[in-house]
């Protein structure tokens, strides 16, 4: 009888907490755009930033107004993960044609230390004519980075001569009104952010 | 005695680096090693490639060396979640008997650290790989775009094995 009972209650906690996970897939997550490739996002990311461009001008989220932005947070000391979604936002931009006018590219680095304005002029053009570098103050960056929750830390070690930025590495899709309209994941293949932006464009885009 | 000539010969014999170039050794065949262009202030690089191993015997990629960089590193990539981690490979990376390794961006690269130069476009660079069995083997590398990646000449091989028919322009400037 005792045992009946406690199997039971056993029982009945595994479906509560069953459900409860079930929920948490449901809610918890932001749901897959899986034809497209994009993550549809949560509104509270991104917003207001002030930072200074790759020509030492000011830069602000209102210099971005009234245009898509594809948005990308890296490092220029970073040979291999950055170039990669750098070339894929200008493999887009390419496959874009004439709607890649309505798209700025932009690079907002997450080591200000070594990207100054001036590093980032000599890194930028070789990725894309438009493509913006943003820099700023340590404090600046780790503003823009909060608000579109980035992660990245300074991973330093004796063992190695420099230092190197562990981060998150996801391309944001802005729309004009300054909203984040999609995130895609590191090797999301440009011709999917294609598919995604122009479904924004076209005022399409699921959800 | 013309068997070790023939061997010799081979060992010297590397293809002129073009769009997928291989390079070839008495142990390895090369596919393409390629790197990306940097910019002045840009003080690394990284080197893809596919490395295949022709004998029966497991070798091991141990190091790696270019007059043109200060050190040169192996280096792999610990993705958690979202969070990508850059890190020194340690004790090398096996290249399997009668198989292969590739180095491929997110993946494994050979980086160079202090570059004495911008790696400019359409040039190349020369390396020298170390193996734990078969020692050194000389090869170049060529430069392409800065953004280049699987969409660019790196893979073409791999983009006819697997796309279906999409094309992917070469980036244009």
């Amino acid at each position: 009888m005792n045992r009946k009972l406690h199997i039971s209650v056993v029982a009945l906690v595994v479906v509560i907490f069953a459900f409860g996970a079930w929920l948490n897939l449901r809610h918890g997550k932001p749901p897959e755009n899986g034809a497209v490739g994009g993550m549809m996002v949560n509104a509270s990311i991104g917003g207001p930033f002030e930072l200074t461009d790759h020509t030492g001008a000011r830069f602000t989220d209102e210099d971005l107004a009234g245009d898509y932005a594809l948005i990308y947070f890296g490092y220029t000391f970073c040979p291999d993960v950055c170039p990669t979604e750098l070339g894929e936002i200008a493999v887009a931009l390419d496959q874009l044609d004439k709607d890649a006018d309505r798209v700025r590219p932009v690079m907002i680095t997450i080591d200000p230390e070594r990207d100054t304005a001036e590093v980032l002029s000599e890194y930028v053009p070789l990725f894309h004519e438009r493509l913006v570098g943003l820099t700023g103050t340590a404090e600046e960056v780790r503003e823009v980075a909060t608000s579109y929750r980035v992660f990245y830390r300074r991973f330093e070690d004796p063992n190695y001569t420099y230092y190197l930025m562990d981060h998150t590495s996801f391309v944001y899709l802005l729309a004009p009104s300054g909203e984040i309209a999609a995130m895609f994941r590191y090797g999301t293949p440009p011709e999917d952010m294609v598919t995604t932006i122009r479904q924004h464009m076209r005022g399409n885009a699921r959800g | 005695m013309l068997k070790s000539l023939f061997a010799a010969a081979l060992l010297v014999t590397t293809i002129l680096p073009a769009n997928g170039h291989e390079e070839k050794s008495e142990n390895f065949t090369i596919s393409h090693p390629w790197s990306r262009a940097t910019a002045p202030s840009q003080k690394v690089g990284a080197v893809f490639m596919e490395i295949k191993n022709i004998t029966g015997k497991e070798d091991r990629l141990i190091g790696a060396s270019s007059p043109d960089a200060e050190s040169t590193e192996i280096h792999g990539h610990i993705r958690e979640g979202d969070i990508m981690r850059m890190r020194r490979v340690e004790g090398g990376i096996a290249v399997p008997a009668n198989g292969s390794v590739k180095l491929v961006p997110g993946g494994f690269h050979i980086m160079l650290i202090g570059l004495n130069a911008p790696l400019l476009e359409e040039t190349t660079i020369p390396l020298t790989l170390t193996f734990e069995h078969a020692g050194s083997v000389e090869i170049e590398a060529v430069v392409e775009s800065a953004g280049a990646s699987r969409s660019g000449g790196a893979t073409k091989m791999e983009k006819m094995d697997h796309s279906k028919g999409h094309q992917m322009p070469g980036k244009s400037k």
